[in-house]
């Protein structure tokens, strides 16, 4: 289609609509309620322009191209019909610009600069809106500002798959609100404060913390997630004021998750660490940076000359930066130790010595909308992995079949094709059941192994939809990685993958999930698991918080404090670590050190510090580096973080090489056998790692709410428990009490006990067996 | 008996008795002959559209679109669903013909609708009804059961291999669900919001599949003109306003009511049949097509034949058919608030113009009626209704603005006067005595 | 929350329409939801949304949109007066001022025994019959003159 406007030619596809080809030309058309992700509502009438041989002005936003149309968005007509609008929009806004929040940054505001009056018209009495409460992170407290554009309502229908904001009533009376004073709960609630284009929907955090043009606005990347998405931070007096979403379509598109939204807060919480600590007399003592760092080239010396290099064993956070990874293991080999390890939460590492590359998602995260099927095993895909979740929800929204195999019940707001949920335990023989459906589907011989499963209707119509089209793929998410199992379902998935052409990979738990393994962070002895199980005389923990982030927290902190040595690289300075810490060196968060995260899909992300380091803090690589110095270490003279990066990953590499997720050859086998009740444990999505714990806004949302002992009503009946009640639950050497909650989305025989809390630290394995009684 | 008065009666022929709308009446008057025809006479779809395109029969439901002409648009192979729907959500200030259609002889909507929907291959339908004239929802149920239980609905009507099944949906009190995407979010189960178009519903319509929408009175209309031919039809009206249409005459007549009289019948028989001006008076002005239409002054009303042409050559619109008498008692700048509340109070609000406009246009003449109007309020006036006009999703802006433009362009003394003095030219006395509520 | 016989109803509205489109039934839901319970609570609004499966916000979208369904309690009886135009003419607003004087109270107001609750209605497609008036959505009486208002009146008890 061949279009002009404003005398500039364009050529769109059919069905584009003017808005679409005046964004190819680059001219601007005023707007508020388009927006490239959402539905097309056309109710703020911004957009209106002249079409030659139209009697009216047409909204750009929604009239499609008709060949050689001519469009004018600048003649008399438009002018005067974008300025009438312009006129209705402010005759009941407060025009409280001076005291608004969203002063600087309004649309609203820009556009009445070029489109709106002098004097107002209207002297009647505004309309008055009342404010609404929604929870911590969204104010709604100038709702009067509102100017209708349904752009929050569309983004819960269309994005986050969850209508929590409706408008109500009608005519001028209309209001955007929840339902009788509901909070707004998605995970993914904070990208309509963005979207809002007035400040009617603000931060809650934020407000009136800063105004806009105060702020300065430096690039970083998200430490939160596997997704890596890109950031823009807010800094005013080396303070993090805001956290924004930086638009890149092939990795976040324009949003961001709110636990990556309002995390910030944790950065200037007075839990962090201002200084060196080291324990004297049996107390926490802050010294100088020399004196601790002096202190630990001693004392690691010590324990490995005394002991030999495997009594120590490091242990790194999956958030931590692909060069902190990298000297920590270099670090421990150097002292002579292969127990290195940066996956703290997981069980099974029996696939280890047979991975064939460095595990990943097995796509790009720009290929999914392009699906045909999808399944996803073992996920609490929402809370685990929000945006990932949103690109399968627009991708079942087209025609793509999602499927989900996982061991909660959870709804993902997604409309899958498929869902299966079984107890952890039981998860490979469901994911074999699907191996079988297929090879039977296939016409190929049943893998040997899989004889005693029978694939259900629910796993044939899985196999099914991933034999047909032509781009389908698997995901192994977080509850299969640290399944007792996880080899096996690797194994299962290759297979299936094998079968159907599919594409397979890991969701990947943290923002160097991936990087971690290019880092080779990984154990040639004691590995994650082990170093805890078989307790070391020596520690170096970097930004983990094993107590909550740890497969059996139990385990490790015993092992933690009978060890004679724990050093420990953190930002913060609060809770367990002081009872357990020999050391304590403040390192920078994600924001005030320069770094790299590679994603899930193996894009590598490097990142400078946007603010300087808080107090007495330092750079974990450089910590690391002065470390290696210290113990005479060879290898450990790089001046930059980039001089880091580049001896992992070559400079100007935008994917990691050697991404593979082949297995050498595993057997299959379903011989796991369990008895009793079943623990399933989630990692709540604010807990999931030491920044969002540590964000007072996140905290105080539903999903941060105190973990409850869910189980079917089933299994309390035969338990003989009452919703509601107290239970003791143990496990091993530890209990804790928590509350009894019926929840049908557990499957039966198991318990939903959440991990990363502090109120279950106590307890072991992730999904192992527990006892329940009434307490 | 509510249609009160017939030239040359289609729609409203012997509706005598109490059971006149029961399906046996029906058939006993030739019901459901125009459909057995059809289906019997297995006459191909597009014979039929061509009847109803040479009838000229223009929608009843306000714009007067050649219903022949808008069922030729509908996807005629298209695989899925298609919908027919039809428009009873009679709202539009001074019209209350299809309550009494609906009243008296329910089963011409179900065949005519029945017909339509075999016309392009439609198996479902929907009638959706005004809520607030409940009893006329609860009879449509019972017609609809009847032509169920005699095999005029449901599958392979007639012994045919086509399967028709319509079904009723009621409003519960919104006006703009008469606008027809309104009214196909509101069957879906949402608030009565006004789609952008195109795409037109003959493409995207209920549940996103092609639909075709028309007034209670358009598909009223099709078993007679089956019945007679589509020749005959437009010869009982005049030349590209083909038929009869009821009127539906309020206000300061003697014997308001419906009247079913060909198009191009004069207004003066029109009013002669409704009884005349009540009490004698004057004419003052005459809303012709139901409140949306703009306001015509009385001698050029007198000199009006009641059709599409003549009306709109007097500056207005047909419309519904919803004919509004003001006498010399009538105060307009008092009409026209009352009637730019409605608007303000039924704008669906979703698009700026229609929501801030139409209670921008409210509040000033709220003020102008209680006596605080401005020298420049009537210029305000028509500029925002500029502002308005053709820049809405839907044609309620344009309905809010035409009355005020209209009223203050025939009458402008009179708002002047009210700005001026802060009262009516009208004393309020008289104005008090024109509604006859204390003397009837 | 509703009566067996209510989600019969609801069930009957449900089954006008295709499988995947309950929520086309909810107004008639709702509808059927205040005329049980005299008004529509969130409890009932929150109970539809939820029978239809729909979120509870997008049903109260549509309780709030339609203005004959009563989100606050209302009298035994609703009586709403048209008073638009065509009605306004012969008698319509009169009518509402003669109730408001006998009943002793102004539009969106209950008298003091909660028997009756004075609403003004928009155009009810009845503009022939004017005065008209519209009791508890269901009835509606034509041709209202003071005579037939006192007729009403004493009717309503
Ligand atoms: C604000 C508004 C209200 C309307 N109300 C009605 C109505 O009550 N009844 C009706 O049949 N058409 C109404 N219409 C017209 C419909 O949109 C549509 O044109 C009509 O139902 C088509 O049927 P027809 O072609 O048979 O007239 C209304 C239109 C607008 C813009
Ligand atoms: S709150 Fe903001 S985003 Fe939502 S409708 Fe109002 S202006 Fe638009
Ligand atoms: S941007 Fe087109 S109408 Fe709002």
């Amino acid at each position: 289609m061949e279009i002009e406007i404003d005398g500039k030619l364009a050529n769109v596809p059919d069905g584009s609509t003017i808005m679409d080809a005046a964004q190819q030309l680059g001219a601007y058309i005023p707007h508020f309620c388009y927006h490239k992700k959402l539905s097309i509502a056309a109710n703020c009438r911004m957009c209106l322009v002249q079409v030659e041989k139209a009697p009216k002005p047409m909204p750009a936003c929604a009239t499609p191209v008709t060949n050689g149309m001519k469009v004018f968005t600048h003649s008399e007509l438009a002018v005067q019909a974008q300025k009438g609008v312009m006129e209705f929009l402010l005759i009941n806004h407060p025009l409280d610009c001076p005291i608004c929040d969203q002063g600087g940054e309004c649309q609203l505001q820009d556009l009445a600069v070029g489109y709106g009056g002098s004097a107002s018209r209207f002297q009647e009495d505004k309309r008055v809106v009342f404010h609404k409460d929604v929870g911590p992170l969204i104010s709604m407290q100038e709702m009067a500002r509102c100017i209708h554009c349904t752009r929050c309502v569309r983004f819960g229908q269309e994005i986050a798959g969850v209508m929590e904001l409706g408008m109500a009533s009608r005519n001028m009376h209309s209001e955007i609100t929840t339902f009788v004073g509901r909070s707004v709960d998605s995970e993914l609630s904070g990208n309509m404060i963005d979207l809002c284009p007035v400040g009617a929907l603000t931060s809650r955090p934020f407000r009136y913390t800063a105004r806009s043009w105060e702020l300065s606005r430096r690039k970083s990347i998200s430490p939160h997630d596997s997704v890596g998405a890109n950031l823009t931070v807010q800094v005013k007096n080396n303070i993090v004021m805001r956290v924004l979403p930086r638009d890149n379509e092939e990795v976040n598109e324009c949003w961001i998750s709110d636990k990556e939204r309002f995390s910030y807060e944790a950065l200037n919480s007075p839990a962090r660490l201002g200084k060196p600590m080291v324990r004297v007399d049996g107390a926490l003592r802050e010294v100088d940076w020399n004196v601790a760092l002096d202190y630990v080239a001693h004392a690691l010396r010590d324990v490995v000359g005394n002991s030999g290099g495997e009594s120590l064993a490091a242990l790194a956070s999956p958030q931590a930066t692909l060069e902190e990874l990298y000297l920590l293991q270099k670090l421990t080999r150097g002292l002579g130790s292969g127990s290195v390890d940066f996956r703290p939460r997981r069980r099974d590492f029996s696939a280890d010595d047979k991975l064939a590359g460095v595990p990943w998602l097995g796509l790009r995260f720009a290929e999914i909308k392009d699906l045909d099927a999808a399944l996803v095993i073992g996920s609490f895909l929402r809370k685990d992995h929000p945006l990932f979740a949103q690109r399968l929800r627009q991708l079942a929204k087209k025609w793509g079949k999602v499927s989900l195999l996982s061991v909660a019940g959870d709804d993902p707001l997604i409309k899958l094709h498929a869902q299966l949920t079984v107890s952890p335990a039981d998860l490979p023989r469901a994911l074999a059941a699907v191996v079988k459906a297929a090879a039977r589907l296939k016409g190929e011989l049943v893998p040997p192994g899989l004889e005693a499963v029978e694939p259900c209707p629910i796993s044939e119509a899985i196999a099914s939809s991933l034999l047909a089209g032509e781009k389908r793929a698997l995901f192994l998410g977080n509850a299969a990685e640290q399944n007792p199992q996880a080899a096996q379902l690797h194994a299962l998935a290759l297979e299936l993958a094998r079968l159907t052409g599919a594409s397979c990979g890991f969701l990947g738990e943290g923002a160097n999930s991936v990087g971690g393994h290019v880092a080779k962070a990984l154990p040639t002895a004691l590995n994650a698991y082990e170093m805890f199980a078989q307790p070391r005389k020596a520690y170096v923990l970097l930004g983990v918080e094993p107590e909550l982030d740890c497969h059996n927290p139990q385990q490790a902190l015993a092992a933690l404090k009978d060890a004679a040595l724990v050093v420990v690289l953190t930002p913060f300075a609060d809770g367990l670590v002081r009872d357990y810490a020999d050391v304590l060196l403040p390192i920078s968060p994600f924001t005030e050190t320069a770094g790299t995260f590679v994603n899930a899909e193996g894009r590598v992300q490097s990142f400078q510090g946007v603010v300087r380091p808080l107090g007495d803090s330092r750079p974990g690589w450089k910590v690391l580096r002065v470390l290696g110095n210290l113990l005479g270490l060879p290898g450990f003279d790089q001046d930059s973080s980039e001089q880091v990066r580049d001896e992992i990953a070559p400079p100007g590499q935008e994917f990691v090489a050697g991404l593979n997720n082949g297995l050498a050859a595993l057997p299959l086998s379903l011989a796991f056998a369990r008895s009793g009740l079943q623990r399933v444990a989630d990692v709540p999505i604010y807990f999931a790692d030491p920044l969002a714990r540590r964000a007072p806004a996140l905290q105080k949302t539903r999903d941060a709410a105190a973990p409850m002992a869910r189980m079917s009503a089933q299994t309390l009946a035969t338990l003989r428990i009452g919703d509601g009640v107290p239970v003791r639950l143990r496990q091993a050497d530890g209990e804790v009490v928590l509350t009894a909650r019926a929840d049908e989305t557990v499957p039966a025989g198991c318990v939903r006990v959440a991990a990363a809390h502090a109120s279950t630290a106590a307890l072991g394995e992730m999904f192992g067996a527990i006892n329940v009684e009434r307490a | 008996m509510a249609i009160l008065g017939a030239i040359n009666p289609m729609l409203s022929v012997g509706l005598d008795g109490d059971n006149a709308w029961r399906l046996a009446d029906y058939v006993k008057r030739g019901g459901y002959r125009a459909l057995r025809r059809i289906l019997e006479g297995k006459i191909p779809q597009g014979d039929v559209i061509n009847e109803v395109k040479k009838s000229v029969l223009r929608g009843r439901g306000g714009a007067g679109f050649p219903t022949g002409l808008k069922w030729s648009f509908m996807p005629r192979s298209f695989p899925g669903d298609k919908y027919v729907v039809c428009n009873s959500d009679e709202g539009e200030p001074g019209t209350f013909k299809d309550r009494d259609i609906l009243r008296y002889n329910p089963h011409s909507v179900i065949e005519g609708m029945t017909i339509a929907a075999y016309a392009m291959g439609a198996a479902r339908g929907y009638n959706y009804i005004h809520g607030e004239v409940w009893e006329i929802y609860e009879r449509f149920e019972e017609a609809l059961d009847e032509a169920r239980a005699a095999g005029f609905l449901g599958a392979e009507l007639l012994g045919s291999g086509f399967s028709f099944d319509l079904f009723a949906h009621h409003g519960y009190g919104a006006y703009i669900c008469g606008e027809e995407t309104a009214l196909l979010e509101s069957i879906e189960g949402k608030k009565g919001q006004p789609r952008f178009k195109p795409p037109f519903p003959a493409s995207f319509g209920l549940y996103g599949k092609p639909t075709t929408i028309n007034n209670t009175e358009t598909f009223a209309s099709i078993p007679y003109i089956i019945n007679i031919g589509g020749e005959a039809y437009l010869e009982a009206g005049k030349p590209n306003n083909g038929g009869t249409k009821l009127f539906s005459v309020s206000g300061h007549v003697n014997r308001p009511g419906n009247y079913e009289v060909p198009l191009g019948t004069p207004f003066a028989t029109l009013l002669e049949m409704a009884g005349g001006m009540r009490g004698g008076r004057k004419l003052k002005g005459c809303i012709p097509g139901g409140s949306s239409a703009p306001v015509v002054p009385a001698a050029t009303m007198m000199d009006c034949t009641m059709d599409y042409d003549s009306i709109s050559k007097a500056g207005s619109m047909l419309g519904s058919g919803a004919v509004i008498v003001m006498d010399e008692t009538t105060c307009m700048v008092r009409a026209l608030e009352r009637l730019s509340y409605f608007y303000y109070e039924e704008s669906c609000g979703q698009c700026t113009p229609c929501r801030e406009g139409t209670s921008w246009l409210y509040k000033v003449l709220h003020r102008i009626e209680n006596g605080q109007g401005r020298a420049d309020d009537l210029d305000l006036l028509a500029s925002v209704t500029t502002n308005i006009m053709g820049r809405t999703i839907c044609a309620l802006g344009d309905a809010a603005s035409m009355p005020v433009q209209s009223f203050i362009k025939h009458f402008r003394d009179e708002f002047a006067y009210h700005i001026e003095h802060k009262k009516c030219l009208v004393p309020v006395d008289v104005q008090r005595a024109g509604s006859g509520f204390f003397t009837a | 929350m509703l009566t067996s016989e209510s989600l019969k109803r609801i069930d009957r509205e449900i089954a006008k329409y295709p499988a995947d489109q309950k929520q086309s039934a909810v107004m008639a839901a709702l509808a059927i939801a205040q005329e049980e319970q005299g008004w529509l609570s969130s409890e009932a609004i929150e109970f539809v949304a939820n029978y239809l499966g729909m979120a509870p916000i997008a049903a109260y979208e549509v309780a709030t949109f339609y203005n004959m369904y009563d989100l606050k309690p209302v009298g035994k009886y609703k009586v709403s007066v048209c008073t638009n135009l065509p009605c306004m003419l012969t008698g319509g607003v009169d009518a509402g001022e003669y109730l408001k004087k006998k009943l002793g109270i102004g539009y969106n107001e209950t008298t003091p025994d909660g028997l009756i609750t004075l609403k003004e209605g928009e155009c009810m497609g009845a503009c022939g019959d004017a005065p008209v008036m519209i009791v508890n959505n269901r009835r509606m009486c034509s041709w209202m003159n003071p005579e037939q208002i006192d007729k009403l009146l004493a009717e309503l008890k």
